[in-house]
């Protein structure tokens, strides 16, 4: 749960199965929402399906082009975010050849016959290996964040803070924020850059897909049937903490072998006490001050045993 | 796969054998066998065919290099049933025809009994799948996937003398003001006709396994004069062709987003064609490709392999770095494996980055299709893990 109370939603894909309307409707909002589509990229002003979804009560912030008219204003600036992003890619190329290793040897184990008390102890220690090293790169993604802001103060450079001045603004005469999904990484940089989680206030935010990615805790990457490379999962980044224990897996019927109970009981523990949420197309998962957490049954959690259940109650508390 | 002409340990258990053990059949029980059974009948790694007719003789005829390509059907005594039992190597894909001889006159046709058929430019052929072998699912339509577009273009070639059509496939939800690799295929209209390759740029764009791509899908006059390392047609790519893309649609326009891929001569026209513009191309997916060569000698493929000989001989003696990534497949079960294995080496020792496929299967538009994902994924890759819509 964030910091500041307010009502969330995060939901499934919503192409094949929309359900943010009704959501919308069920939170109680009447007003204009705003939209984020950064995740779209090039396309982030393609709005015309969402927003007549929203019955048009929508304005759509707009953050990639303003991502983009930053760093066109500001070189130095973007100069400094671009080595920041280069940064990041060699640390998750690194990371990601280490996890190879480390997963490496959790599968082995997994496929090894023998003294079983030895064995599950082995295996333990194996996962507990991959664990340490997806947290220390989740450790080492916020101290580089964490310095950035520290060199480069985003918010006070004057190109991005009327950029923000101005999103406040649009956001003042909203009641929710939506956020769509698209790109991850591209969307969480942005809402991260503009810091519109804090511009938004106490205002409820529904958001799916990637967006729902983006405002968990952690940031987990997934598909296990890439044309290249292992298929395992990454962590990418800390997410913008709206949903803390909690990682959110949109898709995932299409990218994960569900079916396969030893690889989603790995993952199920891989990243516990954080419960890994298989998000259906349109399942809805709210929080409202009073009424806690509700997970309809599109909302599945792995389970250490390799099934998937429904969410349930969950340990997090507003 | 070798012909199973012999009583060889475990024969006894496949259905023909039983039913060969009964004596002579009668009709009924020819009718009972075939009735129970769905043919070629896959058996482990035995594949079993019939035919059942009144013929002198009865023949497969496939397309595997290293066995005899006609393989002698034996007729079940007393009856009119024929039939040949063969090994196929897992995860085999086999092309065939049956060749039937009747008062000294033979005849290729499909197997009635099959029908998995496989189109080629020149027909259609008998399609046998080994144990281990599925068509892969991303190569059929999928109705999630959205669809790109293709468009039909026209240009004057003065390097070739002749109109030069194109079509030219943009991706499902293209954007002018965004700027795409690009990618041009040989034999175009074939890999769209035999290898689906509009259904397959479709899903794996979708599937965000490979990027945006534009298509330039071209179409030869005489390929076997054009693709064999012809210097008009390497010029009507690079000076006619590029520029014509290049002003219609937005282009990223640097070596490392500009493909050519082809197969077999579409193949060897791909890389003689960066070899004249060395680094033009920073990407080629040669499948199958035609790279016959002599060591000393004639090469015995005849007359219109000549040019490409001389040009494979020349490169051999002088490999040069022409592109960053290259991709390589070839089929296990085609005369030109050993080429292709033997271009492998060659291409690495020049410092490019090389990926070679091969595949139980013959030289034919599927298995080309086969391969594209990870030809395309490689050499094109989208950002796949980061985006979940």
């Amino acid at each position: 749960m964030s910091a500041v109370p307010r009502a969330l939603a995060f939901l499934g894909p919503q192409r094949f199965n929309p359900t943010l309307g009704a959501v919308v409707a069920a939170l109680g909002i009447e007003g204009d929402l705003a939209t984020v589509t950064a995740g779209w990229q090039e396309r982030e002003l393609e709005v015309e399906e969402l927003h007549e979804h929203l019955g048009g009560r929508a304005v759509n912030l707009e953050l990639h082009r303003r991502g983009d008219a930053v760093f066109a204003a500001d070189p130095e600036f973007a100069a400094a975010y671009r080595r920041r992003q280069e940064l990041f890619r060699e640390m998750q190329a690194i990371y990601a050849l280490r996890l190879d290793a480390a997963m490496a040897a959790c599968t082995a184990l997994a496929a090894r016959a023998g003294h079983a008390r030895l064995l599950e102890e082995e295996r333990g220690a194996a996962l507990e290996v991959v664990r340490t090293l997806d947290e220390s790169h989740a450790a080492r993604m916020n101290d580089v964040h964490a310095e950035f802001d520290a060199r480069w103060r985003p918010l006070e450079r004057s190109v991005l803070a009327a950029e923000r001045a101005e999103l406040a603004r649009l956001l003042a005469n909203v009641d929710a924020l939506a956020i769509a999904g698209g790109h991850v990484a591209v969307l969480a940089n942005r809402l991260r850059l503009f810091d519109v989680l804090a511009l938004s206030g106490d205002r409820p935010v529904i958001a799916w897909s990637a967006g729902a990615m983006a405002c968990s805790e952690r940031i987990v990457l997934f598909h296990d049937h890439p044309p290249y490379g292992t298929g395992h999962a990454q962590v990418l980044d800390q997410g913008l903490g709206l949903a803390d224990g909690l990682v959110f897996l949109p898709h995932a019927r299409r990218r994960l072998d569900l079916g396969d109970t030893e690889r989603v009981g790995m993952f199920a523990r891989r990243f516990a006490p954080r419960a890994a949420t298989v998000l259906e197309d349109g399942a809805a998962l709210t929080w409202r001050l009073g009424a806690g957490w509700i997970a309809d049954p599109g909302c599945l959690r792995m389970q250490d045993d390799g099934t998937l259940a429904p969410l349930g109650p969950l340990g997090v508390a507003a | 796969m070798s012909p199973d002409t012999s009583a060889a340990p475990g024969e006894h258990r496949l259905a023909i054998r039983r039913l060969l053990d009964q004596g002579t059949p009668d009709r009924a029980a020819v009718d009972a066998f075939l009735g129970e059974h769905t043919f070629p009948l896959i058996e482990g790694m035995s594949v079993t065919f019939v035919w059942r007719g009144e013929a002198d003789s009865v023949r497969l005829r496939h397309f595997i290099y290293g066995l005899s390509a006609s393989q002698p059907f034996a007729r079940v005594p007393g009856t009119d049933l024929w039939h040949l039992t063969l090994e196929l190597p897992d995860r085999s894909r086999v092309e065939y025809k049956l060749e039937i001889e009747r008062n000294e006159r033979s005849e290729w046709i499909q197997d009635p009994r099959n029908s998995l058929l496989a189109r080629d430019p020149f027909g259609a052929n008998s399609v046998v799948h080994a144990r281990g072998y599925e068509i892969p699912e991303w190569t059929r339509f999928d109705p999630e996937s959205r669809s790109g577009t293709v468009e039909e273009h026209h240009l004057h070639s003065q390097a070739l003398g002749r109109d030069a059509r194109v079509d030219v496939y943009l991706p499902a939800r293209f954007r002018p003001g965004r700027r795409y690799p690009l990618l041009v295929a040989h034999d175009g209209g074939d890999y769209l006709a035999y290898s689906g390759l509009k259904t397959v740029l479709d899903n794996l764009v979708h599937r965000v396994e490979v990027a945006d791509v534009i298509v330039a899908l071209t179409y030869p006059g005489n390929r076997m004069v054009e693709y064999a390392d012809h210097e008009p047609h390497a010029r009507f790519l690079t000076e006619e062709l590029l520029p014509f893309m290049s002003e219609r649609w937005p282009l990223k326009n640097t070596p490392d987003t500009r493909c050519l891929m082809g197969a077999s001569f579409g193949a060897v026209a791909s890389l003689s064609t960066a070899c004249r513009y060395p680094q033009t191309y920073g990407r080629l997916l040669l499948q199958s490709g035609s790279f016959a060569f002599s060591d000393i000698g004639p090469n015995p493929r005849g007359p219109s392999f000549a040019p490409v000989v001389k040009f494979m001989n020349e490169f051999r003696d002088r490999p040069m770095r022409v592109a960053e990534r290259v991709f390589v497949s070839c089929g296990q079960y085609e005369s030109l494996i050993y080429e292709n294995r033997s271009l492998v080496p060659l291409l690495q020792s020049t410092g490019m980055d090389v990926r070679f496929v091969e595949a139980r299967d013959g030289h034919n538009w599927e298995n080309w299709r086969d391969r594209l994902r990870a030809g395309l994924s490689w050499l094109f890759p989208g950002p796949m893990g980061m985006i979940y819509e």
